[in-house]
C-alpha cells in the first residue's frame, strides 16, 4: 500500500506492507524496520531499532491526532490510487468541507461573506456558549460556499455552520 | 449508623462517596439528570433515581425534588457532596425538617460562613486574625475613601455574598476607588442578588493555604494539616498539595489553633475548611470558611491516612471523633491535579463530547478519583471536572515524579483536556522549588509555552499507514468514528445527524 502522509503539515510518502510475520516499510523512499501490533482499538505499540512507542488516536471535530507517548501530532493520510484525492491538490482536498458546532451555542458573529476566499485556519465564525467565545476556523484552503447558521442563529453541539469548497 | 445514604450529586464527588457506602456497608443512593443518565455514579450506586431535566435548576439544586426522592427511596441521611446544595442552609434546613439527617454543618454556622461580612464580624469576636479592613458592607465612596486611606492601598474590594472571584476589585490608587465601588456593586447585586461589598488590605502575592478541620457533634475539633492550594486560574484552583512547601510544625501548630478557633467559633461540626491567605512574611489572616469537604480532600487524606468521607458519615451518625489532635500525624506529600475537559489552546473553554479512548494511569503512590469512562460523553451542561489525579510520595520530590510519570501515562482521546498544563507546572523550576503564589499559574500561562519538540514525526507519518491498514476507522465528513457517522446520541436517543443537516442546507 502506498500513502501520502501529512503529519504537522510535513508531506510524507509512505510504502507500507503485510510481510508474513512483519512489515516492509519505506519512508520517503528509505527502508525503515519496524515491528507493530495494534494492541487494542486506537492504540498502537511500533518497535524501531529496539525502540518502543506507543500511539493513541482520536479524532476531533475534523481532524486526526497521532500522538506518540505524549506528544500530539496532527496527522491525515490519503490513498493516491483513490478518486478522490486525485482530484485536488493537498490542501483542497475531499471536496466540500462542513464546519461544525463544537458546542450548543449562538452564532455572534459572521466574519466571512459568502464566495469569499479563505486560508486553512482562519476564523470563519463566532459561537458563543458559557460566556465564552469560540472561533470556528476553516479546515482548509477554499471559498466559503455557504453559511448555514447565520449571526444571531442558536446552534447544537454537531449542527452544520457552514461549508467551504 | 444509618442505612442508606443519597448523594445529593454527581460525577466524580458521588462516585467517592459512593465508595465509602459501600465500604461501610450502607446502601447508596444516586440521583441523575437526563444527561446523566449513562455517568459512572449511576452505575456505582446501589439505588438511582431520575431527578430532572439537565439544568441544575431542575434537577441537582432542586431542593423538593431531591426530598421527594430521598423520602421514596428511604434514605436516612443526605451527602451533598461539594458544589451545588453543600453550602445551602435552606437545604440543610429542609433535610432536617424532612427527618432526613444533613452529613455536614448545622443551618446556623452555614449562614454565620456564607456571609463574609459576617463571617468577619464573627471572627473578630473570636480574636481570629484577619486581613485588616471592614467587617461590614461599605455605605458610601466617602467611607470607602477614608477606610482604604487608613488601612493602605493596595485594597480589595470584595461582595460579601461572594465568591468565585465575582463582585472583586482590586483598587491601586484612590482616584479608582469610587468608581471601582460603584462596579463592585453591580456586579454583586447581578451574580448575588445582593450588592453588599467590603473592603480588605490587598495582599501582594498571597499564598492561599487553607486548614481542614474536622469536628463532632460533642464538641471535640481538630486540625488535620493545611493545604497548599496558590495554583489557581482565573480564582479557581487547578492543582493542590499538602502540606505546604512553607509550613513548618510551628506554624502549623498555630494556624490549627486558629482554625479550630474559628470552627468553634462558628459552633461547626462535620468536615469543613478554614482558608488563610499567607503573606510574604509567613504571617497568614482568615479569608473565609468552607463549610463543606472540598474538591481537594485527597491530599489531607494520604498525608494523615485518615478517610474524611468514612469520618463524616460516622459524625453525622453521632459517633464521638475516634482520636485526639495528638494522634494526628502528617506523613509524606500528596499532590493533585483536576483534570477537565477544557481545551488548553483555546482559553480553556470547555471541551465536552464522547471520550473515545481512556488510558487511566495506575502504579505506586497513584490515587485516581474519577468520573469519566471511555466511550461516556461528556455532558456540557456541568461543571467540565473529569478526574482528580493524585501523586503521594514520601516527600514532595518523590510526589512529584510519580505524579509526572502518571500524567505520562494518562491519555483521554475524543475531547480536549488540560492535561498538558500540568506537565507544564510540574516540570517548572519555580514550582518545583516551591515557590508559588496566587499570581503563580497567569505569569506561567503567559510566559512563553516551551515548544515541545516534535522529533517523532516519521514515527507517527508510519503509525498513520499501520493504522490505515490494521485498525481502519470510517473517517468520513465529520470524522466521526462510530458506524453510523452521521447519527449523534443526545440524552439517550440517536438523531440522525444527516437529516439535521439535510433540513439547514440547500444541498446543492
Amino acid at each position: 500500500m502506498q500513502y501520502d502522509v501529512t503529519i504537522d503539515g510535513k508531506d510524507y510518502r509512505l510504502e507500507l506492507e503485510r510481510v508474513d510475520a512483519g512489515w516492509r516499510c519505506r519512508l520517503n523512499g528509505r527502508e525503515v524496520q519496524i515491528d507493530a501490533v495494534l494492541a487494542r482499538r486506537d492504540v498502537l505499540s511500533i518497535l524501531i531499532g529496539g525502540k518502543a512507542y506507543e500511539i493513541k488516536r482520536e479524532h476531533i471535530a475534523q481532524e486526526t491526532h497521532l500522538w506518540v507517548g505524549s506528544v500530539r501530532y496532527a496527522a491525515e493520510l490519503r490513498d493516491p490510487r483513490s478518486l478522490r484525492s486525485r482530484k485536488g491538490s493537498a490542501a483542497d482536498e475531499k471536496g466540500p468541507k462542513k464546519l461544525f458546532a463544537p458546542m450548543p451555542g449562538k452564532v455572534v458573529r459572521v466574519l466571512v461573506a459568502e464566495q469569499e476566499a479563505v486560508e486553512a485556519g482562519q476564523s470563519i465564525l463566532v459561537v458563543e456558549a458559557m460566556k465564552m467565545q469560540n472561533e470556528i476556523k476553516s479546515p482548509k484552503k477554499g471559498t466559503l460556499q455557504k453559511i448555514v447558521a447565520a449571526e444571531g442563529a442558536n446552534v447544537n453541539a454537531g449542527d452544520v455552520l457552514a461549508i467551504v469548497e | 449508623m444509618f442505612k442508606k445514604i443519597l448523594i445529593a450529586n454527581r460525577g466524580e464527588i458521588a462516585v467517592r462517596v459512593i465508595r465509602a457506602c459501600r465500604e461501610l456497608g450502607i446502601t447508596s443512593v444516586a440521583i441523575y439528570s437526563d444527561v446523566d443518565r449513562a455517568s459512572l455514579h449511576v452505575r456505582k450506586a446501589d439505588e438511582a433515581y431520575h431527578i430532572g431535566a439537565p439544568a441544575a435548576a431542575e434537577s441537582y439544586l432542586n431542593i423538593a425534588k431531591i426530598l421527594e426522592v430521598a423520602k421514596r427511596s428511604g434514605a436516612d441521611a443526605i451527602h451533598p457532596g461539594y458544589g451545588f446544595l453543600s453550602e445551602n442552609a435552606k437545604f440543610a434546613q429542609a433535610c432536617g425538617s424532612a427527618s432526613m439527617k444533613f452529613i455536614g454543618p448545622s443551618p446556623a454556622s452555614m449562614e454565620m460562613m456564607g456571609s463574609k461580612t459576617r463571617a468577619r464580624q464573627e471572627m473578630e469576636k473570636a480574636g481570629v486574625p484577619f486581613v485588616p479592613g471592614t467587617s461590614r458592607g461599605l455605605e458610601s465612596g466617602e467611607q470607602a475613601e477614608q477606610v482604604a486611606a487608613k488601612i493602605g492601598y493596595p485594597v480589595m474590594l470584595k461582595a460579601a455574598a461572594g465568591g468565585g472571584g465575582k463582585g472583586m476589585r482590586l483598587v491601586h490608587t484612590p482616584e479608582e476607588l469610587k468608581s471601582a465601588l460603584q462596579a463592585a456593586q453591580s456586579e454583586a447585586e447581578r451574580a448575588f442578588g445582593d450588592r453588599e461589598v467590603y473592603v480588605e488590605k490587598a495582599i501582594v502575592n498571597p499564598r492561599h493555604i487553607e486548614m481542614q478541620v474536622l469536628a463532632d457533634e460533642y464538641g471535640n475539633t481538630v486540625y488535620l494539616g493545611e493545604r497548599e492550594c496558590s495554583i489557581q486560574r482565573r480564582h479557581q484552583k487547578v492543582l493542590e498539595e499538602a502540606p505546604s512547601p512553607i509550613v513548618d510544625a510551628d506554624m502549623r501548630r498555630r494556624m490549627g489553633e486558629v482554625a479550630v478557633r474559628v470552627a468553634r467559633a462558628a459552633g461547626y461540626t462535620n468536615a469543613g475548611t478554614v482558608e488563610f491567605l499567607v503573606d510574604e512574611e509567613k504571617k497568614f489572616y482568615f479569608l473565609e470558611m468552607n463549610t463543606r469537604l472540598q474538591v481537594e480532600h485527597p491530599v489531607t487524606e494520604l498525608i494523615t491516612g485518615l478517610d474524611l468521607v468514612h469520618l463524616q458519615i460516622r459524625i453525622a451518625s453521632g459517633e464521638k471523633l475516634p482520636f485526639r489532635q495528638e494522634d494526628v500525624h502528617i506523613r509524606g506529600h500528596a499532590i493533585e491535579c483536576r483534570i477537565y475537559a477544557e481545551d488548553p489552546d483555546n482559553n480553556y473553554f470547555p471541551s465536552p463530547g464522547r471520550i473515545t479512548l481512556l488510558l487511566s494511569p495506575s502504579g505506586p503512590g497513584i490515587r485516581r478519583d474519577s468520573g469519566m469512562y471511555e466511550g461516556w460523553t461528556v455532558p456540557v451542561d456541568y461543571d467540565p471536572l473529569l478526574a482528580k489525579l493524585i501523586g503521594y510520595g514520601t516527600d514532595r520530590g518523590q510526589a512529584i515524579s510519580r505524579l509526572t510519570r502518571a500524567l505520562h501515562e494518562y491519555f483521554v482521546g475524543g475531547i480536549k483536556t488540560n492535561i498538558s498544563l500540568f506537565r507544564r507546572i510540574l516540570t517548572d523550576t519555580d514550582f518545583q522549588a516551591g515557590e508559588v503564589d496566587t499570581g503563580y499559574l497567569d505569569r506561567l500561562l503567559t510566559s512563553k509555552a516551551c515548544e515541545v519538540k516534535g522529533e517523532n514525526a516519521e514515527v507517527a507519518a508510519i503509525a498513520a499507514g499501520i493504522f490505515a491498514i490494521l485498525d481502519p476507522a470510517s473517517v468520513v465528513g465529520n470524522g466521526n468514528l462510530s458506524p453510523n457517522p452521521g447519527n449523534k446520541t443526545v440524552g439517550g436517543v440517536t438523531v440522525s445527524g444527516w437529516k439535521k443537516a439535510a433540513r439547514f442546507e440547500a444541498l446543492d
